[in-house]
């Protein structure tokens, strides 16, 4: 599996509530999530984002509160994975819970600038981008969250058990 | 190779002599928790499964807490979907509003979670429970749901960082001023995937109020959980709240941590985290001039009685500052009642403040006391992100039931001793 876009850049500690404000939370619908994504830290970013983009941030990403709206805005917004430095861990457990692929990858988050065109094979954890022409090795998931993922979640790798 | 008194809990719910850190495990869960914001996510999710009935229903607690009493229409039905599915599944651990509170305060006056348990919560504030020496933890709501269907969930078993408690804190510090000097200390990030284990002879003298405090910001420094030792007035609580049993595990004596820190309570000063991070940190002595237009005491972190009484304590014969909006919410409506009953929630009012029945709403700007730009507020809650209180031009600083409460006096960030207490 890869995936290839332009990259948004974010700093360090992008909580949950700017990635989708509490006040969005009264729907848990992905579409109306999405049009909120972001909103408090980057405006502009839902009218900017494109399919197959790729979000890159540095440390703690998705810290603060538990609300899986947070990785499901920004999965139906059209990224289609985000590397940081670090994850807080529940947007980890949830990211991977919802199929929203997400790497760890300290040199890239500190590389990689807004717009650079990014590439990265899930498969190998390598990320390389294309602007630049560097590439980066992310950390690949343990086995069992491989299986997760490979089921596209936590609910369908439950029921194939 | 010694455990932390987590493995050790994680350990036995995994049906396993030891486990290590790193180790990824799947253990029993005694408690599974959603409110009406994680909720309707994880009903939603459990559509999806072949499964269908719930594992415990005795083991699940669904408290609609949040937007709470109703602040719209499409909060009402996420409310109705959550109480639907607590009707289908005759789930015991159901609380309508009217017996409902703030859950963190609730689930444990409703004596439903015990030393030695494993819990987890699609709230990241779950780990408020770690104060009773249980493994509690916050996941999503996907977690959650599969939780409430397999009763069991699977984790990463965390390193630890050993936090020693030691001295007596002076009159107007508390828990609260603990864990943001901790946190100022090692940052939000500083116990990313750990445990915070705390231990100490100082910690005889925080009173369970304190403790839950402490634990349910564990999550403000990245941590997967923080955990307090039992001891006589944890049996207390326990014995006071609870018929369930409960079972005392402590950390071996050779348990391996990743990093020591000691504190001295004594040491400590009330304390404010600035914006627009939990580690933004400064003893309110060295906060400078700054002047506020809200004032919130409550949540889940600071709406216990110990709380109000401290609240109280400063606000008694003195009256809110012109222009400064105060609001008082109890955490559960046992704490509201006792509140009346002391009379506290006369000085409350006398004072020139306002008191709402239990709800997260102003924590995190969802409703009962939204900011508008440019707007500043001194509250008891966890969080001071962007925009956490309403506009991303406002700003939150959090502290404690104290420091809101002179603040609130003087119209600035101020302590008691500002107001010759």
């Amino acid at each position: 599996m890869k995936a290839c876009g332009r990259v948004h850049k974010y700093g360090d500690n992008v909580d949950t509530d700017v990635i989708i404000p509490a006040r969005y939370l009264n729907s848990s619908d992905p579409k109306e999530l999405a049009k909120s994504c972001m909103q408090d830290i980057d405006p502009e970013f839902v009218t900017r984002v494109k399919v197959g983009d790729i979000m890159v941030a540095n440390k703690n990403f998705g810290c603060g509160s538990s609300r899986e709206h947070a990785p499901i805005a920004i999965k139906a917004s059209g990224i289609s994975c985000v590397i940081a430095e670090t994850f807080a861990r529940i947007f980890y457990r949830n990211a991977i819970n919802i199929g929203l692929p997400i790497i760890e990858c300290p040199e890239a988050a500190m590389d990689i600038e807004a717009e650079d065109e990014v590439e990265i094979d899930f498969d190998s954890g390598m990320i390389f981008n294309k602007t630049k022409n560097r590439s980066y090795q992310g950390q690949a998931f343990p086995e069992f969250m491989q299986r997760i993922i490979k089921a596209e979640g936590l609910m369908n790798y439950i029921n194939q058990k | 190779m010694g455990m932390t008194m987590t493995q050790k809990i994680l350990a036995a719910h995994a049906g396993l002599e030891s486990v290590c850190a790193g180790q990824l495990i799947e253990a029993e869960l005694d408690m599974v928790l959603a409110n009406d914001i994680t909720g309707p996510v994880a009903i939603h999710e459990v559509e999806k499964l072949n499964m269908k009935t719930v594992f415990d229903k005795d083991k699940i607690a669904l408290v609609p807490d949040h937007f709470t009493p109703n602040k719209d229409i499409k909060s009402a039905e996420h409310c109705k979907c959550v109480r639907n599915f607590a009707k289908q599944h005759d789930i015991t651990n159901y609380f309508e509003v009217g017996e409902m509170g703030i859950e963190h305060a609730l689930l444990p006056e409703k004596g439903l979670i015990v030393a030695g348990e494993t819990c987890i919560g699609a709230d990241s504030h779950t780990c408020t429970y770690g104060a009773l020496g249980a493994f509690s933890t916050g996941v999503g709501s996907t977690d959650m749901g599969a939780g409430m269907m397999t009763g069991k969930a699977w984790f990463k078993v965390p390193s630890a960082i050993k936090i020693i408690l030691t001295g007596k804190p002076s009159k107007w510090v508390s828990g609260k001023d603990v864990i943001l000097h901790i946190i100022g200390q090692i940052g939000v990030d500083g116990a990313l995937y750990k445990s915070m284990e705390f231990t100490g002879d100082g910690i005889k003298n925080l009173t369970m109020d304190d403790r839950f405090s402490i634990a349910n910001m564990a999550i403000e420094a990245g941590a997967k959980n923080g955990i307090f030792p039992v001891d006589e007035l944890t049996i207390e609580y326990m014995k006071e709240h609870s018929k369930k049993e409960y079972t005392v595990y402590e950390a071996d004596e050779d348990a391996v941590y990743d990093e020591v820190i000691t504190v001295d309570l004594a040491a400590l000063e009330p304390t404010v985290a600035f914006p627009h991070l939990p580690e933004n940190t400064r003893v309110v002595r060295e906060a400078g001039e700054v002047k506020i237009d809200q004032v919130v005491i409550g949540s889940c972190t600071n709406g216990r009685i110990g709380d109000l009484r401290t609240a109280a304590k400063v606000l008694e014969g003195r009256h809110v500052a012109p222009g400064v909006r105060v609001i008082v919410f109890p955490a559960t409506q046992k704490i509201y009642l006792q509140a009346i009953e002391e009379g506290l929630i006369q000085t409350f009012i006398k004072a020139g403040a306002i008191v709402s029945t239990p709800t997260c709403g102003p924590c995190l700007g969802g409703h009962m006391g939204v900011l508008a730009a440019g707007e500043r507020a001194v509250s008891t809650t966890n969080r001071n992100f962007v925009g956490r209180m309403g506009h991303v031009e406002s700003e939150v600083y959090l502290a404690s039931p104290a420091v809101a409460a002179a603040s609130a006096v003087t119209g600035k960030i101020s302590e008691p001793a500002e107001l010759g207490l």
